[in-house]
């Protein structure tokens, strides 16, 4: 399976229809009503990360910011403060694609946390900028939560590219 | 090979620069952020996005609504008939006590009739259920299942069995977004029913409620109880908002404060009630304007306009 650069395995591309499909799903799982539980993993977060850095000519910025402020809207929080902080998430995650994508899976997760956690900061300080109170320590869990999800999201997602229509085992593909 | 009829990934095709998309798209939300936050204008785009995402909210919450069903469905015959007996106790007593409390409003009824005062408690209610708390954890809020199609409107007071729980500060049409009386952003003018002192209850935000700049021989003591005046004219007056709990003297010995537990259910699930905003006339009489007041008064209305 080629999870980094460094696998020989090829690939099927990514098929639009299936990452719109993900960030559907995860902007449903955000939906739930978790609130009881603040460490409970941000999805849509996750997975506009992780297509920004596979495929960034489906999700970028742009589907970020959508995004962001349709969570706004159902969160009930800021206009503009999940939009702000998916934005940069996802552009960073753009930027450190070539890197990341030449690490294994577990140094992966280390340079995705740094994304993550910062995101969640950001969304921090801008309530904070805004006057509001200070979410519990559990929210700072949260961050840490998704990025742990990061190898099974991977192996999840990349799932259909896995798949060959006619295998052969004497084949790489 | 028909895994590999793809076009080749666009090399040269890239769509914008990155980095301008970045800052198109960054200026945009803290612009957003500015607007919703300092002006509150983005409540009609926020509601309009409402339609879009209210079917997927619906088809999320039906599974969960569905757990609770099956939940409420398993409790055991013994559990409902300990449940009912308790009802019915606590039925006698509330009976006893409706009888005296429609002695005393016709009473009270007659003596405000002599007085030729208005009538200060809201008569309509309107019960609700809580569905869930909001998942923004920078705010104390709870999403009722009333909107607008059944006539809520921003500002109304809610209330549970125990006290205030807090007032609407949202609404679409098939839900309304409370605001906890827990809340930072929150304050209820309030009184001691001791001695009938007034003050203001503040939200700590960490689910207790304080009473800031009291004088340091203001007469409250520990185990008073707290509740609203009513001078602001949104809530009814006598509902009850706290318990004061603690004092925390200032070093300075010119203010002290109270720390208060709250007598709802702050967050628990379960009903409310929304309570009609009580009408007072709201308007200083015209008589009391001057001209230089005039600026200082639109100013404060602005104020007052964000903080609900």
């Amino acid at each position: 399976m080629q999870i980094d650069f460094q696998s020989s395995r090829l690939l099927r591309p990514a098929r639009p229809g299936f990452i719109r499909l993900t960030l559907l799903l995860a902007f449903l799982m955000n939906l739930l009503p978790t609130s009881f539980w603040p460490w409970f993993p941000d999805w849509v977060a996750l997975v506009i990360v992780f297509w920004s850095i596979r495929s960034p000519l489906v999700v970028s910025t742009g589907t970020a910011f959508v995004l962001g402020i349709l969570m706004d809207v159902v969160d009930g929080s800021l206009m503009g403060q999940h939009a702000l902080a998916y934005v940069l998430m996802s552009y960073a995650s753009r930027v450190m694609a070539h890197r990341i994508l030449w690490l294994p899976l577990k140094q992966q997760l280390v340079n995705v946390l740094p994304i993550i956690f910062i995101g969640a900061c950001l969304q921090v300080l801008v309530r904070w900028f805004a006057g509001d109170e200070l979410p519990s320590l559990f929210y700072f869990v949260q961050p840490f939560v998704t990025v742990a999800l990061w190898v099974p999201a991977t192996y999840v997602l990349m799932l259909p590219q896995f798949l060959s229509n006619d295998r052969d085992f004497e084949r790489p593909i | 090979m028909s895994g590999l009829d793809h076009q080749p990934p666009p090399l040269f095709k890239q769509g914008p620069a990155p980095l301008a998309l970045l800052i198109l798209y960054v200026c945009t939300s803290i612009s957003l952020l500015v607007l919703d936050d300092r002006f509150r204008y983005l409540e009609p785009m926020r509601l309009s996005l409402t339609y879009v995402t209210a079917p997927l909210k619906q088809i999320v919450q039906w599974p969960v609504i569905a757990l609770t069903t099956v939940d409420e469905y398993a409790v055991t015959l013994d559990q409902v008939r300990q449940e009912n007996t308790a009802l019915r106790q606590a039925r006698l007593v509330d009976a006893e006590k409706t009888q005296q409390l429609q002695v005393l409003e016709a009473e009270n009824q007659y003596l405000r009739k002599l007085l030729e005062t208005k009538r200060v408690l809201g008569a309509r209610v309107q019960p609700a259920t809580i569905l869930y708390s909001a998942r923004d954890p920078f705010n104390r809020r709870v999403i009722l299942d009333r909107g607008t199609d059944q006539g809520v409107i921003e500002g109304q007071p809610v209330v549970d069995d125990q006290g205030v729980v807090g007032q609407v500060t949202r609404v679409a049409p098939d839900y309304a977004e409370v605001t906890l009386l827990t809340d930072r952003n929150q304050s209820i003018p309030a009184q001691v029913v001791r001695n009938g002192l007034r003050t203001v209850v503040f939200g700590t935000g960490d689910g207790r409620l304080e009473m800031r700049y009291m004088s340091s021989n203001a007469d409250v003591q520990v185990g008073d109880w707290i509740v609203t005046s009513g001078i602001d004219g949104i809530y009814p007056r006598g509902l009850r908002v706290g318990k004061v709990e603690s004092l925390e003297s200032d070093p300075n010995g010119i203010f002290s404060k109270f720390i208060l537990t709250p007598a709802a259910g702050m967050g628990r699930y379960g009903e409310v009630l929304l309570l009609e905003p009580v009408a007072l006339p709201t308007d200083r009489p015209a008589s009391l304007d001057r001209a230089a007041d005039n600026a200082t008064g639109t100013t404060m209305s602005k104020k007052k306009r964000k903080a609900q």
